[in-house]
């Protein structure tokens, strides 16, 4: 049950366990309750946005921000509509406005590969670095999957941090987004595979122009 | 450097990639921005690490009082789960006070006197349950009720709360309990008697209620055949199996209950010690 129920098992489940009975709290007692649903989201929507943004700054700032939006919302709620949300769903659609609408205006900023930015993320720390295996190229590896992800047009992108990196089932996501299933569908597996190529291809020079996200 | 050739290694590395703690400055500061004060601003917390009978447990307490029992790899997987679900960091000390140890080794001791209601140190314990619901407080509170070596369901606490109709939100609070072990959901069982599920793990529950004396492999088997309850035909009262006073009923007026509908019809009332009359 609930409390040591593992990160992956959470997140295949397409019935959020616990959201139904946080939903009656929040209906019955918003102020009492509202910590808890900070503290059940906080990891998701916080990861949700870092994704969208590749930015722990931007990512903390949006979390923050969509929070607070989704306190006022339910202020302004009746009991019975708050009763009958979708929390999760209502929740990753709520982050998603905040990131976009702090994205608008301000285009997103891309260096090129070989910028001293992007150089930074892709040097060893002194001194760690212990052989092929080391943590520290699983970390690379995975910082720059990272920062392709961010550097995807933004229906993969968000298409592809939905299902596979927050483990949304495609139906919920589907509705979350307001698009069609066979949308979604097929903009993650477009997602993934520009993503493949990417990671793959990385070594060879005909991405240098490809711009990772600061 | 690892290649993405197959869908499955990238979808893996994506997920990973969600596997994110937020920054522990979220919680506060979205708490004061909409003008609500935090729980967890209160005071500190302190952890350590303790053997028991179902292996070893980390244990946090703060002023408030025993705030999580965790089973978890490590002292690092401690801080992480701790942080997630409570949002403010535990430090590690040497040792728990005595407070805390003195509960926790009662349940070393195996081999269990019948009759003793309760284990009196349990309910000195005092628990920081802050950031719960009233409803999950009301729960928790119930199940602290019950004596060592006996179970009662999940459709007794929500009867003896006031909310019938709650069987399953009583499960779902049982399964947020910070502090297992120490307030007994173990001591809480599907309504089939089937031992159900445990935070700390399924094993650890029958291995608990077997330490405690409760006998889940037995109270399985009566389930098995259908027995909810067992009345004495001496008394004409009926109780839940593993009530001290239906223990104390010898075999020949050991009367077996498969419901409470069951029991009444045949002239029986419900014991007043654990209360059994759930409509069921």
């Amino acid at each position: 049950m609930g409390v040591f129920q593992s990160t992956e098992s959470r997140l295949e489940d397409d019935g959020p366990l616990g959201d139904e009975e946080l939903v009656a709290a929040l209906a019955a007692d918003l102020a009492g309750s509202f910590e808890r649903l900070v503290l059940a989201y906080q990891d998701r929507l916080y990861a949700f946005a870092l994704r969208l943004t590749d930015s722990p700054r931007d990512a903390e700032e949006i979390a923050q921000d969509a929070f607070v939006r989704a306190f006022r919302a339910l202020t302004a709620y009746t009991p019975e509509r708050v009763q009958a949300l979708a929390l999760r769903a209502w929740l990753y659609q709520i982050t998603l406005n905040v990131a976009r609408n702090r994205l608008r205006g301000k285009r997103l900023q891309t260096v090129p590969l070989d910028h001293p930015a992007a150089e930074h993320h892709l040097e060893p720390p002194d001194g760690d670095s212990t052989g092929p295996e080391s943590s520290w190229e699983r970390a690379e590896g995975s910082r720059e999957l990272a920062a392709r992800l961010a550097a995807l047009p933004e229906r993969y992108r968000v298409a592809v941090i939905l299902r596979h990196v927050q483990g949304l089932p495609y139906g919920e996501a589907a509705e979350l987004l307001g698009q069609p299933i066979g949308t979604v569908k097929a903009n993650v597996h477009r997602g993934v595979r520009l993503l493949r190529e990417a990671m793959n291809g990385r070594a060879g020079s005909e991405l240098g122009s490809t711009g990772v996200l600061v | 450097m690892a290649r993405y050739a197959p869908t499955g290694k990238l979808v893996g590395a994506l997920r990973e990639l969600g596997n994110v703690a937020a920054p522990s400055g979220l919680l506060p500061a979205v708490m004061s921005r909409v003008g609500l004060v935090s729980s967890a601003s209160t005071t500190a917390d302190s952890y350590a690490r303790v053997e028991t009978p179902i292996g070893p447990l980390f244990v946090a307490f703060n002023k408030a009082g025993v705030s999580a029992v965790m089973r978890t790899a490590g002292p690092a997987e401690f801080e992480r789960a701790f942080r997630a679900r409570f949002g403010r960091p535990a430090q590690p000390i040497e040792r728990l006070p005595a407070w805390v140890s003195r509960a926790i080794s009662e349940y070393a001791e195996s081999g269990v006197a019948r009759g003793v209601k309760s284990t009196g140190s349990q309910h000195a314990l005092r628990f920081d349950l802050r950031g719960l619901s009233e409803f999950e407080r009301a729960v928790l509170l119930k199940a602290l009720e019950i004596p060592r070596g006996e179970v009662r369901t999940y459709a007794w606490i929500a009867k003896e709360i006031g909310r019938p109709k709650a069987v399953r939100a009583v499960g779902s609070a049982l399964g947020r309990n910070p502090v297992p072990l120490l307030i007994p959901c173990h001591r809480v069982v599907r309504s089939d008697c089937r031992i159900g599920e445990y935070g700390l793990g399924s094993d650890a529950k029958r291995a608990v209620l077997q330490i405690e004396g409760a006998e889940p492999d037995a109270l399985e088997g009566l389930a098995r055949s259908g027995v909810r309850y067992l009345g004495s035909a001496t008394t004409r009262i009926y109780c839940f199996p593993t009530c001290q006073h239906a223990r104390r009923v010898s075999e020949r007026h050991l009367v077996q209950f498969g419901s409470a509908a069951e029991a009444s019809a045949a002239g029986y009332r419900a014991c007043k010690v654990c209360r059994p009359a759930v409509a069921s």
